[in-house]
């Protein structure tokens, strides 16, 4: 078998190096909860709406309250123009990111409700569903929602035979020898419950064993950084308003 | 929760004393504040805010045929969505008459204002010319939405930059720029300022309660043309009911404050693409 | 400017291990810790645990005084506005005169507001009461919204934050459970005084003092 030919980052990084992150809390008044998270260029942005009535009743859950995501791109935030309104992808995309966080929120207070998350994507570079997720988990702490734990998402990647952690652009264009598989995968940030994974190429299962390792790892990065700016956010502001 | 009609009322009487929820005049601007460079997959992007209220916009280009009207003009599609993040009013769905209108209103203003040379956004005359979109989208809805979609239109225009043309296929060359700006008259300068009217008062940069307790309004789109102010359109919304005379003072504050705001706007825009540069 | 950090509670986190510890308000034991379940401020007293939330959304307990925007009318009452998770209902029964059910909007039409009393909790929302000295359509006056978890705050110990401002600014000061506060003043510029009084205190409600702060602020003509 013929040895890994990705040996060295296009953009520099090591292999276990996350692109600079950042987030910020309470970004759009308006909303009950909101903020950004970044994996380097790629931005996300969530609000989140909620518990409110959920209309038409047929939709309402008699025994909890639901949540409902919608993610999307800004027309710009990609190289070729996206057309406005709902693409499949991003309709797959926000029922994922909906299955990923449903299991941390309490909401057996509320039947009947919903929670709206609204995400979106400000600049595209990889990694955006994962930045969303991060985005939208700050959000729903910031909102005040009742949750057992927060969620974290990273995107792990297989360049060749190389695994690297979050999957940058040029990365996930790459066509060498075994290509680019790309595997984006969310935890329950305090425990070790894989909530969403989804991969697009090749892999063993043993190779894929140790990607989820290593996303385990990193995406202890990305909750501190959330907490982080939680905490600051409160020392500042004094909460959530 | 919706606004009440004690709100409504309370509103109308601080008017006729003169003032507003927020301490303002009438007649006065919230705070402006303008970045350029938002999206880097944008050929120009802004960012703008009034106030707590926020649009983000972009414009993207790529190559089309022209019309028959105008073989060797370039185009331009404005669209404006509000998004369910910005407010608890917006639902996900198709574009509302609001979207849509605000929508025409900004390209209103930007069109016919001789701020672009379409002329000069021809590259084969009855073949193919430049395609010009310009997209915003709302952050956050504290009120007049439409006069921040119009200064982040401009400023975006402003930030583009032309993508590099794929010499052998004659498309564009996604995700690379020239040094090429666009084609802008600078000195048209539009700007666009909306007019509500609530009770007797005529007030300008309405926030939500204000917008949500306006009987009239009139959404007027101003330019610099031979060193002249004129108005170049004019766009009115509501069930109208404006009175001659009132609608003559409205044209002359709008004079007024055009050059005020265009001056302010004008700097503003200029200090965010510097800075962009630096970057 | 006396400023105390609170230690901050984030969803998940583990705020102390131990069998001996209780877990109240948002909060849950798993194993032998305590886990945060809101991003709140955690208090402690003694071995009892909780997590005082800044955030979230307003949740009707019985009694509570509020202001709510009447949206609807049925046959037997009105649907209330309450910035709740639900609507809430006033019934007919609970307005203080006999009405017939022809007569129900001319005394509360849609749009105008009350200060009313939560009276019974149901499984979706809860009935109000406008039986009660006080209570009834607003007017007059103005509202302002403010986030519920600050209520506390604005109110202060006995009341003795809002009669701080009521006595600087003259004004009538109604604070509603639900964030929403009615204020009415002699003169217009009074209640925008107390509005932005009211939102000074909100805007550091997490500092220590604040009462000091506050009168001097008042003291200064409501500058900062």
């Amino acid at each position: 078998m013929a040895d890994n030919i990705y040996t060295k980052r296009l953009d520099g990084r090591k292999m276990d190096e996350l692109r600079k992150m950042s987030a910020e809390v309470g970004v759009i008044p308006n909303a009950d909860g909101s903020a950004t998270f970044s994996f380097g260029s790629t931005v996300a942005i969530a609000a989140v709406y909620g518990p409110k009535p959920l209309h038409p009743q047929h939709l309402q859950n008699p025994k909890k309250g639901i949540i409902r995501c919608n993610y999307d791109l800004l027309s710009f935030s990609v190289t070729e123009r996206k057309r406005p309104g709902p693409s499949r992808r991003s309709q797959e995309i926000s029922r994922i990111i909906e299955w990923a966080l449903e299991p941390v929120l309490g909401l057996d207070e509320f039947p009947g409700t919903v929670i709206d998350v609204h995400l979106m994507i400000i600049q595209a570079d990889a990694s955006t569903r994962c930045a969303a997720i991060n985005a939208a988990a700050i959000a729903l702490a910031h909102a005040g929602v009742p949750m057992k734990d927060l969620v974290s998402s990273v995107s792990i990647g297989k360049l060749d035979k190389q695994l690297v952690v979050d999957v940058s652009k040029e990365e996930e264009d790459y066509h060498e020898g075994e290509g680019a598989t790309d595997i984006a995968m969310t935890f329950m940030s305090n425990s070790d419950k894989v909530l969403a994974l989804q991969l697009d190429g090749k892999i063993t299962p043993e190779g894929l064993k140790e990607a989820v390792k290593l996303g385990r790892k990193a995406t202890k990065e990305v909750h501190n950084l959330q907490v982080k700016v939680l905490k600051e956010y409160l020392e500042k502001t004094g909460g959530g308003d | 929760m919706e606004i009440s009609n004690l709100t409504k009322n309370r509103i109308k009487e601080y008017l006729n004393k003169g003032t507003r929820f927020d301490g303002r005049e009438l007649t006065e601007f919230r705070d402006i504040s303008i970045e350029t460079g938002i999206s880097n997959k944008a050929e120009g992007s802004a960012r703008v805010k009034i106030g707590k209220t926020e649009v983000l916009a972009g414009v993207k280009m790529s190559i089309s045929e022209p019309y028959a009207d105008g073989p060797e003009d370039g185009t331009m599609m404005v669209t404006v969505e509000l998004l369910p993040l910005s407010s608890p009013n917006y639902e996900l769905g198709p574009p509302k008459f609001k979207a849509i209108e605000l929508g025409r209103i900004t390209d209103r203003g930007i069109r016919h204002s001789g701020f672009i040379d379409f002329k000069k956004l021809c590259i084969e005359e009855g073949k193919k010319v430049w395609t010009i979109f310009i997209d915003i989208y709302s952050i956050n809805d504290n009120g007049n939405l439409v006069d921040a979609s119009a200064i982040a239109a401009v400023a975006a225009l402003r930030d583009a930059k032309i993508p590099v043309i794929n010499e052998e296929t004659g498309r564009v060359k996604f995700g690379e720029w020239t040094e090429e700006r666009l084609p802008l008259v600078m000195e048209k300068n539009p700007i666009n300022i909306t007019f509500s009217k609530i009770g007797n008062s005529i007030i300008i940069d309405p926030i939500s309660e204000e917008e949500d307790s306006a009987e009239s309004r009139v959404s007027i789109g101003l330019i610099t043309y031979d060193k002249k102010v004129m108005i170049s359109s004019i766009q009115n919304g509501e069930p109208t009911e404006f009175g001659i005379d009132e609608l003559g003072k409205i044209f002359d504050k709008a004079e007024e404050m055009y050059l005020k705001l265009g001056k302010d706007v004008n700097n503003k825009i200029e200090e965010a693409i510097k800075r962009n540069n630096k970057k | 400017m006396n400023e105390q950090i609170k230690p901050v509670a984030i969803p998940g986190e583990i705020i102390k291990t131990g069998k001996e510890y209780l877990p109240g308000e948002w909060t849950m034991r798993i194993g032998d810790n305590i886990i945060a379940t809101k991003y709140g401020i955690i208090d402690e007293s003694g071995k009892f645990l909780r997590v005082i939330p800044v955030s979230g959304i307003y949740t009707p307990r019985r009694s509570d005084l509020i202001v709510g925007r009447i949206t609807d009318i049925t046959f037997n009452g009105w649907v209330v506005d309450v910035d709740a998770p639900y609507s809430a209902f006033l019934p007919l029964a609970e307005y203080p005169k006999f009405i017939s059910s022809e007569e129900l909007a001319e005394y509360l039409d849609i749009g105008d507001l009350i200060l009313c009393q939560v009276n019974k909790n149901k499984r979706k929302g809860v009935d109000l009461t406008i039986k009660g000295r006080g209570l009834g359509k607003l007017d007059d006056g103005m509202i302002i919204k403010i986030n519920p978890n600050k209520v506390p705050r604005v109110i202060g110990k006995e009341g003795s934050m809002v009669s701080l401002i009521k006595n600087y600014t003259n004004c009538e000061i109604t604070v509603g459970q639900n964030g929403i506060i009615w204020i009415k003043g002699k003169e217009l510029k009074d209640e925008l005084s107390t509005k932005k009084a009211i939102e000074f205190v909100v805007e550091k409600s997490s500092v220590n003092g604040l009462t000091e702060i506050m009168k001097e602020y008042l003291e200064n003509g409501g500058k900062k």
